[in-house]
Parts: C-alpha cells; structure tokens; sequence
C-alpha cells in the first residue's frame, strides 16, 4: 500500500465546512481548536475557490524537523503523529508548519498554551488502540477500524480526498479528464515535493 | 609573540565563520524510531487481530468509496 495523502478539489469545494463539523464530532476537538478549516481565496468575488485545509502528513514535515523534544513519528503508511505526552507546548511546529496545521489550546489562566493538537488522519496516537487515553488525547482512531477520515468520508461533493495516494491522485486524474478543466491541486506540491519512486502525481500539481 | 597573536586571530576569525555555516533544516528519520512510545501497527488490533491483508482490503474499498464514477457504474 502506498502512503496516505489529503486532496482537496478546489473545483468541488463547496465551502460547506461538512469537514470541518465531521472532525471536530468525531474527535471531540476543544472548543478554540480546529483541526481542519476551509479557506476561501477572493471570497465574494467571481471565481472564488475553497479549501479544506488540514494536517497534510508531509513527505518530508517540517515539523519533525524542528521539534526540539523529537516528539513526532511517522506511521509505515505515511501518517505524521505526534506524543503528547512529550509535547512541551513550544509552538516551533507552529512557525514551521505552511499549512498552519499545529494548533493549541489555552491551558491555565493568562494564555499559556497546552500541547500542540493536530489532525492525526484519524490514526490516533501512540496510545493503545481504541483505549479512552488514545481517545482523550488524539481522537478516534478510524485507520485501526479500517475507515478513512471522517472530513474525507463525509464529504458531500467528494472535493475532499484521503487516502491511498495512489487511488485518490487516479480518481482526481480521471475527474480533471472528465471535465477538461481545474487541474491544480493545492498544497500538493508542498506537501508531498517530488512524487515518491513509483507514485504518479495527479495532472496540475501545484504548490 | 607575533605567532600568538596570528593564532588568535587565526581561531577568532574560524569561531566567527563558524557562525554563518547553515544547518540543513531537512527531518533525519532515525530508522522509525522517535523519543516517544512505540505505536502499534492499524491492523494489531480487535477488529482485525494482525491480519493486514484484511485491513488492506477494508481501506482499500473504503478508497474506491470516494470515486463516485465509479460508484454510479455499479
């Protein structure tokens, strides 16, 4: 199997934040956290397109590289976790992240923050599956269920997809010669850089 | 004394220089392993006690869910 990726079809995006509602019921996000967010570029003007944006599990995540407690890991499918029980709360994942991923909720009185809380692509943490800690800290674990992402699952339009790189970039590919236009896929570049050996990147990858 | 003086110049200017070298901000994967606790595998758990094939095939048709082309031929 190949490693898991986010796509977001900003052809399809309709804006709707079912992604957003889907994440935060199923994980039971804090209040003033937000795992995934929809962004609108030229909101209100014609041509407006949206987002969903999330943790996109780089390839090479800046993140890791600047955690000075070493606290992610990466999944043999290609899912960047993290421990919380070694999060420090620093916020350098934060600064080093371009998709704004890193998020952390208020913890004490005057603001200080808590550990860093993001999008495990519905993979838990190292806890023991399905176990309350896992559940408390991270959120469901729906990859050890066999389910993909809820945001990606509930998705009314299908311009969120998650899942097996190779499936997702076929069914954008196949979509984007269906309708003979919107072949630009956003983040994917930065995500993702250069397609790993054997992977094909769907038509129009753009950074 | 003139010796001296070149060598402390000499190792003066290397510690400066040394401070425009410029670390590759690049992940150094450490073969899997991290700081933290180890995290089992998907498929290690209750619904498919180990057998990754089946876990395979469960996501694999959770994937081809998502094509909606596809959904309609059938």
């Amino acid at each position: 199997m190949a490693r898991m990726k986010f796509l977001c079809d900003a052809e399809r995006c309709i804006e709707c934040n079912g992604c957003v509602t889907a994440c935060k019921n199923e994980h039971e996000v804090p209040w003033g956290v937000n795992r995934r967010r929809v962004v609108t570029l030229n909101d209100g003007l014609p041509g407006e397109k949206s987002i969903s944006v999330a943790c996109m599990h780089c390839s090479d995540a800046p993140c890791m590289a600047v955690c000075p407690v070493d606290c992610f890991y990466k999944t043999s499918e290609g899912v960047v976790l993290h421990d919380k029980d070694l999060c420090i709360g620093c916020g350098y994942c934060f600064y080093a992240c371009p998709f704004g991923a890193p998020q952390f909720p208020q913890d004490g009185a005057f603001g200080m923050r808590g550990k860093m809380d993001k999008c495990t692509f519905c993979a838990g943490g190292p806890e023991k599956d399905h176990s309350a800690d896992e559940f408390k800290k991270y959120g469901r674990n729906r990859l050890a269920e066999g389910k993909l992402p809820a945001c990606a699952e509930m998705c009314s339009t299908k311009a969120l997809l998650g899942g097996d790189s190779d499936v997702i970039a076929d069914i954008y590919r196949n979509r984007v010669l269906k309708r003979g236009k919107g072949s630009e896929v956003w983040g994917w570049g930065t995500a993702y850089g250069k397609p790993e050996k054997g992977a094909t990147p769907p038509a129009g990858a753009k950074s | 004394m003139k010796k001296v003086m070149i060598a402390a110049v000499a190792a003066a200017v290397t510690m400066l220089a040394s401070g425009c070298g410029e670390k590759q901000p690049v992940t150094v994967y450490k073969q899997g392993q991290y700081q933290g606790k180890p995290d089992t595998r998907p498929w290690d758990n209750e619904p498919f006690k180990g057998d990754r094939t089946a876990w395979e095939k469960a996501v694999k048709a959770r994937n081809g869910g998502q094509n909606e082309y596809a959904r309609a031929a059938n």
